[in-house]
């Protein structure tokens, strides 16, 4: 098995900083932004009992929290495959 | 049944389920005693995992805070679980694909010194026996109040579990045993929860339950909450009551001191591959948002039901459990105006502020209304009802009648959440010790049996101090428990990140960082938190308000600002000091490289 040539390692390693500032921007936005800084406006919009902001805070933000993890495992799976692959070749 | 056969009866069955599969997990290498020989599939360690975060505080404690809180216990909600993203996308594959047993392993090499290892391994043991004494603490309080004996009694009792699966097993039986013990504490704290549920909204779901309507009432629950907390004069529910900023840096470092906390870190080394650890990852985050979606609702009904039965009610006629948690030592009631009823209102009952800093009893001394007297000087506010935070989730299946073996399995339960972090928690203590510092600190020919030997001794002194300090717990512990989250923000979480992120970053960058992190935060926390320190050596002190303290950001909240401070004199000082070696370099490009198809890592050499 041949060494991986260093451009494609770190073209892996640029894509991989991609996702997880677009994931990480998602983290921010959904609990800071949307359970703390912007709470009060959210507050005003109601869904069933719940205020918007509060919902976010208590629950949202959790269940967003999982589905980034999740998009990150796949994401991360395919890279690994792709990047991998090369290897071989 | 009563209660008290239906718990021995859970509390043993879940316990002999402990330690039969702490024997047939035994450990039999270093390997395997520190990581599980790293063959724990993704989903049993991301079972594991959530055993081992979720504590004493998030099974007993929180949703008890959180109903005496409202929106600002969010802050524990969000910051306990987002601290998991930045597990999974910034540290956890990294480190797994780095391949040593712990984080001062890390720390030391990538930052090529001994001292960074050294001050890594110092805070990882200060942390985790911070954590530890306030898991037998939870011990003790479920044996007493559940099995009616002394809480000493307890703590040994657990003391010797743990010590028994924990020295024999090593990672391996813990990791097995946590799984379990995930099991059981979920269903624990789920039942009570749907049963609660059902009854005061009609809906099955706790997350959607306390968003819905009030049987029988056409007003939501929240709404309802909200009026009776403007009732009594409390803040109301969905708003809170601390600055903004405070909210964000509070969040900010419980988050970061999550993903810093170095019995977290230690169980993403157990799994064979690196996708497995980001799986595990998911998987963990999915089995605690389960029970932290959970807790939130878990909170609003307990209060509701509180408000709703309690105010104005004569004492002889109140519930049973107001007299039986009495008995415990964690109600009390002052019957101020002496009319015999319940007042419940916002403000403190007793003074704690002259000779007296928690409630006492007058042992044996009964009131008018045969309520138990207190040593305490009364407050002239108008609340007369002292409920200790910590019952509200031990105390719901009582609250809302539930049948009695239902009390029994949050008995079971708890020690579960209890034991498992416990248990975890010392695996650290005695790795740091046996391989850290014993193995690579000062004895490097060190065989692997003697080593394991180290470890198990290690185990079971850590075992032996955790129980005295549950014992006799240091009134201190909620106050060090601020302390191990800022010190895990402001130390452990820039190291780590800027280790595999920045190639640039050296030795001296990472250790000035450290330092200057440490140093504010615990400067900043004893400042306000224990100022007969600042006395001590003869300095003003200012109180603990709002007014003091900085930007307004709570010493809880401070390790964020400590971990910026970190960053910045990380950088400037890795900017003016020399490079780091090329092998440094290299291996951190070799951590950041696609993992290879079929690749499985293997134990590391050692």
């Amino acid at each position: 098995m041949s060494e991986p040539s260093s451009s494609s390692n770190s073209e892996y390693w640029r894509a991989n900083l991609k996702w997880v500032g677009i994931l990480m921007s998602i983290w921010f936005i959904v609990s800071y932004g949307c359970g703390i800084l912007f709470v009060e406006e959210l507050n005003k919009i109601r869904i069933g009992g719940f205020k918007l902001g509060f919902w976010f805070a208590q629950q949202g933000s959790i269940y967003v929290f999982v589905l980034l993890i999740a998009v990150y495992v796949r994401v991360m799976n395919k890279l690994d495959h792709k990047y991998s692959e090369k290897k071989d070749s | 049944m009563d209660v008290q056969t239906w718990t021995y009866l859970l509390v043993g069955l879940t316990f002999a389920l402990y330690i039969g599969i702490a024997i047939w997990a035994k450990a039999s290498s270093t390997g395997e005693f520190y990581v599980a020989g790293k063959g724990v599939p993704a989903l049993a360690n991301g079972m594991a995992t959530a055993a081992d975060w979720m504590s004493a505080a998030s099974f007993i404690s929180m949703a008890g805070l959180i109903s005496f809180m409202g929106y600002d216990g969010s802050v524990y909600l969000m910051g306990w679980t987002g601290g998991y993203v930045l597990l999974a996308l910034l540290l956890a594959p990294y480190l797994r694909k780095f391949g040593k047993f712990t984080v001062p392993d890390f720390v030391g090499d990538r930052y090529y010194s001994r001292t960074a290892r050294l001050v890594a391994l110092i805070c990882a043991i200060f942390v985790s026996f911070t954590y530890v004494c306030g898991q037998m603490r939870g011990v003790g309080v479920v044996f007493s109040r559940f099995l009616s004996v002394e809480i000493e009694m307890g703590v040994v009792i657990g003391m010797a579990i743990v010590f028994f699966y924990a020295v024999l097993g090593g990672m391996k039986g813990i990791t097995y045993t946590q799984v379990a013990q995930y099991c059981v504490l979920i269903f624990a704290f789920m039942v009570p929860a749907i049963f609660i549920s059902m009854m005061m909204t009609g809906n099955p779901v706790p997350q959607l339950g306390f968003g819905a309507q009030v049987t029988g009432e056409e007003v939501y629950l929240l709404d309802k909450l909200d009026g009776l907390s403007e009732e009594f004069g409390f803040s109301t529910y969905t708003d809170g009551s601390k600055p903004m900023i405070d909210i964000f840096f509070i969040t900010m470092a419980l988050m970061v001191g999550t993903a810093g906390l170095p019995h977290v870190i230690i169980r993403f080394y157990t799994v064979k591959k690196v996708s497995a650890a980001r799986v595990s990852a998911f998987w963990a985050l999915l089995f605690i948002a389960i029970l932290y979606t959970t807790a939130p609702a878990v909170a609003v009904f307990a209060r509701a039901n509180l408000l709703e039965s309690i105010p104005d009610k004569p004492y002889a006629e109140a519930p049973g459990w107001i007299k039986s948690w009495e008995d415990a030592g964690l109600i009390a009631w002052v019957d101020k105006n002496e009319d015999g009823k319940i007042q419940y209102a916002k403000g403190p009952v007793y003074r704690t502020d002259d000779e007296f800093t928690k409630l006492e009893y007058k042992e044996g001394e009964r009131g008018m209304s045969g309520e138990r007297l207190i040593q305490n000087t009364p407050t002239d506010g108008k609340n007369e009802l002292y409920v200790d935070r910590d019952i509200m989730v031990l105390a719901n299946p009582e609250i809302a009648n539930l049948p009695n073996w239902v009390v029994a399995l949050v008995a079971a339960g708890g020690l579960a959440a209890a034991l498992s972090t416990a248990a975890g928690l010392l695996l650290v203590i005695s790795t740091s010790v046996a391989h850290d510092l014993v193995k690579r600190s000062f004895m490097p020919g060190l065989s692997d049996k003697k080593e394991l030997l180290i470890a198990r001794c290690a185990a079971g002194v850590a075992v032996v101090i955790a129980g005295w300090f549950g014992i006799n717990p240091p009134g201190f512990v909620a106050e060090v428990v601020a302390f191990a989250f800022g010190l895990a923000a402001s130390s452990f979480f820039p190291v780590i990140i800027l280790g595999i992120f920045s190639k640039r970053m050296n030795r001296e960058g990472a250790i000035s960082g450290m330092v200057v992190g440490i140093v504010f935060t615990a400067a900043y926390i004893i400042y306000f938190k224990f100022p007969q320190l600042i006395e001590l050596i003869g300095l003003p002190t200012k109180e603990n308000v709002k007014e003091n303290w900085w930007f307004g950001i709570s010493p809880e909240g401070i390790g964020t600002l400590g971990m910026i401070f970190n960053f910045v004199v990380a950088f400037i000082v890795s900017a003016l000091t020399p490079k780091p070696p090329k092998d440094v370099v290299e291996m951190i490009e070799g951590i950041r490289k696609p993992e290879a198809e079929g690749e499985e890592l293997v134990v590391a050499d050692h």
